[in-house]
């Protein structure tokens, strides 16, 4: 018998602001506990949410990256459920008219493209977060508590693993361009809740869905949807019944393992927030976002290997994030010769930041830099050789090429009257040499170089000298 | 110092020129409130420390005059309970929008008054300090849940209070108590630090024996702020220059359901007189009808034990208030509520949580949020056509002590003719109106007005003050 499976992936990503979605507390990664809270965070008696407002702007860029239909008139409503990392025991989010609805993304998967569509997105505030002592303690850390999150919920009409994953990739990549979060799963910017139901193929009505909450990468996504779909295919020809039920990924098994059954769905009682008035999102802004937008991954990539000549490869390396994108770009912005730049790009600054363990915006090195040694390179001011020292000052120090290789006298001499004497003297001294390359011992040159190289503590360039070369002994 | 004679006029000509201290002001409202909430329990919490702002500048008509707050309105390192156990420790870590204003006007924080437990009740009898008591009548209730600024007012134990009010509870014991309480536009007043019950209806108002002195108090606490984002930004007129007005013309719509034969004989004939002094004085006389009022009690307490049951949901008893000794994290939470709330608290929770629960959310919820929409149109039809609609503030007066709290339905009845004001935002106010005939208890006299109108609010409340001068009766039960 076959099957057919049906998946649906809701994703939380949290939106970049620099303070919460209700409150004026500062949001930084990895903050000591506790610290970046205040009453209303803590839920305080008399305390009111007041939203920030570029929430909505990161929002709005994601829904129209996705094509989603806008909601002219959005509010929030209360979610009810207690638990300690939730200090007002209900969450701040949008049930009833969410900011987007009906939008798409676009994927290939094996070979074919498919739409999938995002049923909804809302935004949301996020929980504090509990942690669990060996001491018998528990402790909540309320940093997280408000912190904004886009919630994107896609309709359930993925059909494999792999289409899944393709989504993923796809959504991660228009959120990241859009710039409204950092996507990164290791740090909970983007975070995946999968659900799985399979059916005898024909069979219109749906079967019994199955739940993982907070999958920790795109590969536990496949993994755990494929166990599921084996799973639950025994199941059925067992002629069993697949229960309605929150499962967890274990990765050192590669099993999924039952968390809890539910009933049926959880009683929220949802109500509309009547501490938010509801919002009007007046069209001329929503065109003003529109306006604005940053390029898209795609469009990006277009530029790149059409305009710029680059090897899709080299496209693809630079567009794997939005930072090292935006600096390519900026660095040929900047002046530099766009192969150049991708070059430098992907294996030395690359080869940097793995060795670091760091990010672009955490070195020293800037687009402009970059593109100024990438030009002393281009005009032959600087070898490639003396290059790699000029680059690992720079990305260290921020050093200044053009400064940092006239104040060393690493410039090449690449003036013909200053050398061709030189090359005469070291022919004249050499005649051994000669007599070699008159004989067919191209090894000869390389020696005659070397000598010149040497005279000039490396700093000749080499092509003007090999032409120098060649010609006087051509005139011996 | 007591302040039945008093008005913030003497007070600030007094402090002006010198003929009392604001510290000595302050310690003698401290002294004389302490010898008379031993008869009435007004107060939950006199703050002994309380200091008046230094450099008074007397431009500003509060500097150094001790103001009132109802205890379930934050204030900053100082106790606020909401009257209930699950709060009965709870010291602020910061300000309330209304009591910041006050202490920019550099008025003197005397303390917090008692309420109904979460402004839960029209009696104050659901305190967890104990009830408060009528100063007309120690056998009585003061009212709820503004009960103790009611009392505090009306015993002279300070010339104004801040009260709240989610469907009466500064109306009704104005009423009760023969004062003068504003409740002003939804988004008039900021909530931010007000204790949540109802967030849609919740409004913080004034409460004083002279109308002139709440309009001083609403000019200081009304206007934007940016921590309420349900405040209005518009204006805030100066309230005094609406009073000392006639009522020629005016327009003033009498709903037939606020006459009906379920007020009490002695609060209808006191609110008739009030009707007739308007209407002798060339006020035009509309009879309207506010089809809708049979149902905004039921309305009413869905919309608002819904709210509740969400707000009240955060004490826990892990981060403040009361916390029960308990075995383990489980217990903490089902013990400190099961002994942190009282009866009605309980009962609201109930009610909100099933109100809101999937299967009753249509029929109950949004069908009640649906009949306030209709609320809000007769509301809206009748203001077409005139300024102001009075009648009485409640269908009685002042009832014994006891005599109501275990009959809820009776209790949530009585607030029928308050509670269509809150679902609709609108301003009102309740005036003296004179004693009943029947009761000899004094009597209130509603106004309300469109959405930010306060001012025809005290336009007519100033013109029934002027002519009837209820405010030369003291109240009976403070004789000795």
């Amino acid at each position: 018998m076959n099957f057919t499976s049906t998946i649906g992936l809701e994703v939380h990503f949290e939106l970049k602001t620099k303070s919460k979605i209700f409150s004026p507390s500062p949001v930084t990664y990895g903050a000591k506990p506790n610290t970046e809270t205040n009453v209303i965070d803590w839920g305080y008696p008399g305390t009111l949410p007041m939203v920030n407002k570029e929430v909505y702007r990161l929002g709005l860029m994601v829904a129209l990256a996705t094509h989603s239909h806008i909601n002219p008139v959005t509010h929030f409503d209360r979610k009810n459920y207690f638990y300690p990392d939730n200090p007002k025991a209900y969450q701040i989010t949008q049930f009833f008219k969410p900011l987007a609805e009906n939008g798409y993304v676009e994927v290939e998967v094996h070979g074919k493209k498919k739409k999938i569509h995002i049923h909804e997105m809302h935004i949301e505030e996020d929980a504090g977060k509990n942690t669990h002592g060996t001491n018998g303690f528990s402790y909540v850390d309320y940093n997280r508590q408000g912190v904004p999150l886009l919630e994107v919920v896609s309709e359930p009409e993925m059909t494999d693993p792999d289409e899944a994953v393709a989504y993923l990739e796809k959504l991660r990549e228009i959120v990241q361009f859009t710039g409204a979060s950092d996507v990164k799963m290791e740090e909970g910017s983007m975070r995946i809740d999968t659900n799985i139901s399979i059916r005898p193929a024909g069979q219109k009505e749906l079967g019994t869905k199955v739940e993982m909450k907070n999958l920790n990468s795109f590969e536990h996504v496949r993994l755990s949807l494929a166990y599921e779909q084996k799973r639950q295919q025994e199941i059925l020809l067992s002629g069993g019944r697949v229960r309605l039920s929150t499962r967890r990924f274990d990765t050192n098994t590669g099993k999924t393992v039952l968390e809890r059954v539910k009933e049926g769905d959880a009683d929220y009682r949802y109500f509309p927030e009547p501490d938010l008035p509801p919002y009007h999102i007046k069209q001329e802004w929503v065109d003003e976002i529109a306006a604005n937008l940053p390029k898209t991954a795609d469009e990006r990539r277009k530029i790149y290997v059409d305009e710029y000549g680059l090897k899709p490869y080299d496209a693809n390396v630079l567009l794997q994030n939005k930072e090292s994108s935006d600096f390519f770009d900026a660095t040929v912005a900047a002046g530099a010769d766009p192969q150049q730049a991708a070059n430098w790009m992907n294996t030395q600054v690359n080869g940097y930041l793995n060795e670091k363990h760091a990010e672009l915006k955490d070195i020293a090195l800037t687009p402009e830099n970059l593109a100024a040694m990438i030009k002393l390179i281009s005009d032959g001011t600087i070898s490639s050789k003396i290059a790699k020292k000029v680059f690992a000052e720079t990305v260290a120090n921020g050093t200044d090429p053009k400064k940092y290789v006239e104040e060393n006298g690493m410039a090449q001499l690449s003036d013909e009257s200053v050398l061709a004497p030189m090359v005469k003297e070291v022919v004249d001294a050499n005649p051994q040499s000669v007599e070699d390359y008159k004989n067919g011992k191209d090894r000869a040159i390389g020696f005659l170089v070397g000598q010149i190289m040497k005279q000039t503590r490396g700093k000749a360039n080499p092509k003007v000298i090999n032409k120098l070369l060649l010609a006087d002994l051509a005139s011996r | 110092m007591n302040y039945l004679n008093e008005t913030i006029d003497s007070l600030n000509y007094k402090l002006k020129s010198g003929a009392v201290s604001a510290d000595q002001l302050a310690k003698d409202t401290i002294t004389n409130i302490k010898k008379t909430d031993e008869k009435i329990n007004a107060f939950i919490t006199v703050d002994e420390d309380a200091k008046p702002a230094e450099d008074l500048d007397f431009n500003n008509k509060l500097a150094g005059v001790p103001i009132a707050i109802k205890d379930n309105i934050i204030t900053n390192g100082l106790k606020t309970t909401a009257a209930s156990h699950i709060l009965y420790n709870f010291e602020p870590v910061y300000e309330s929008t209304v009591v910041a204003k006050l202490k920019a006007a550099q008025a003197t924080i005397i303390g917090k008054t008692n309420m109904d437990e979460f402004a839960m009740g029209s009696s104050t009898e659901t305190s967890y300090f104990g009830a408060t008591k009528n100063p007309w009548n120690l056998n009585k209730v003061p009212g709820g849940s503004s009960g103790g600024s009611a009392a505090a007012v009306a015993s002279g134990e300070v010339v104004a209070a801040l009260g709240s009010d989610t469907g009466g509870s500064i109306r009704q014991p104005a009423s009760f108590n023969g004062i003068f309480g504003i409740k002003p536009t939804y988004g008039r007043v900021s909530r931010w630090g007000l204790i949540a019950f109802a967030s849609s209806l919740d409004q913080i108002g004034v409460m004083s024996k002279r109308v002139k002195d709440s309009a001083e108090v609403l000019n200081v606490i009304a206007g934007a702020d940016d921590r309420d984002a349900t405040v209005s930004e518009k204006e805030v007129p100066d309230y005094t220059s609406f009073l000392g007005k006639d009522v020629k013309g005016l327009r003033v719509a009498v709903p037939k359901e606020y006459m009906s034969d379920a007020v009490e004989e002695g609060v209808r004939k006191a609110v008739e007189t009030q009707i007739e002094l308007l209407r002798a004085n060339g006020a035009i006389i509309n009879e309207v009808s506010l089809p809708h009022t049979k149902y905004v009690v039921p309305t009413y307490y869905i919309i608002a034990s819904s709210e509740a049951s969400a707000n009240l949901e955060r004490y826990d008893g892990i981060r403040y208030g009361y916390r029960a000794e308990a075995k383990n994290l489980d217990e903490v939470f089902l013990k400190s509520r099961s002994e942190g709330f009282g009866d009605e608290v309980k009962r609201r929770i109930m009610l909100g949580s099933f109100a809101l629960s999937a299967g009753a959310y249509d029929k109950f919820f949004l069908q009640a949020a649906k009949v306030r929409t209709l609320i809000c149109q007769d509301f809206d039809k009748i203001f077409e056509d005139n300024d102001v609609i009075v009648g009485p503030v409640s269908t009685e007066t002042a009832f014994d002590l006891n005599s109501e709290i275990s009959d809820q339905i009776k209790m949530y009845n009585n607030d029928i003719l308050t509670i269509s004001v809150n679902m609709a935002g609108i301003p009102a106010a309740s005036v003296p109106a004179g004693l009943s005939e029947t009761t000899g208890m004094p009597v209130g006299f509603q106004i309300m007005a469109k959405r930010f109108d306060e001012g025809h609010v005290f336009q007519v409340a100033d013109f029934i003050e002027r002519n009837n001068k209820f405010y030369e009766q003291t109240p009976a039960g403070l004789e000795d």
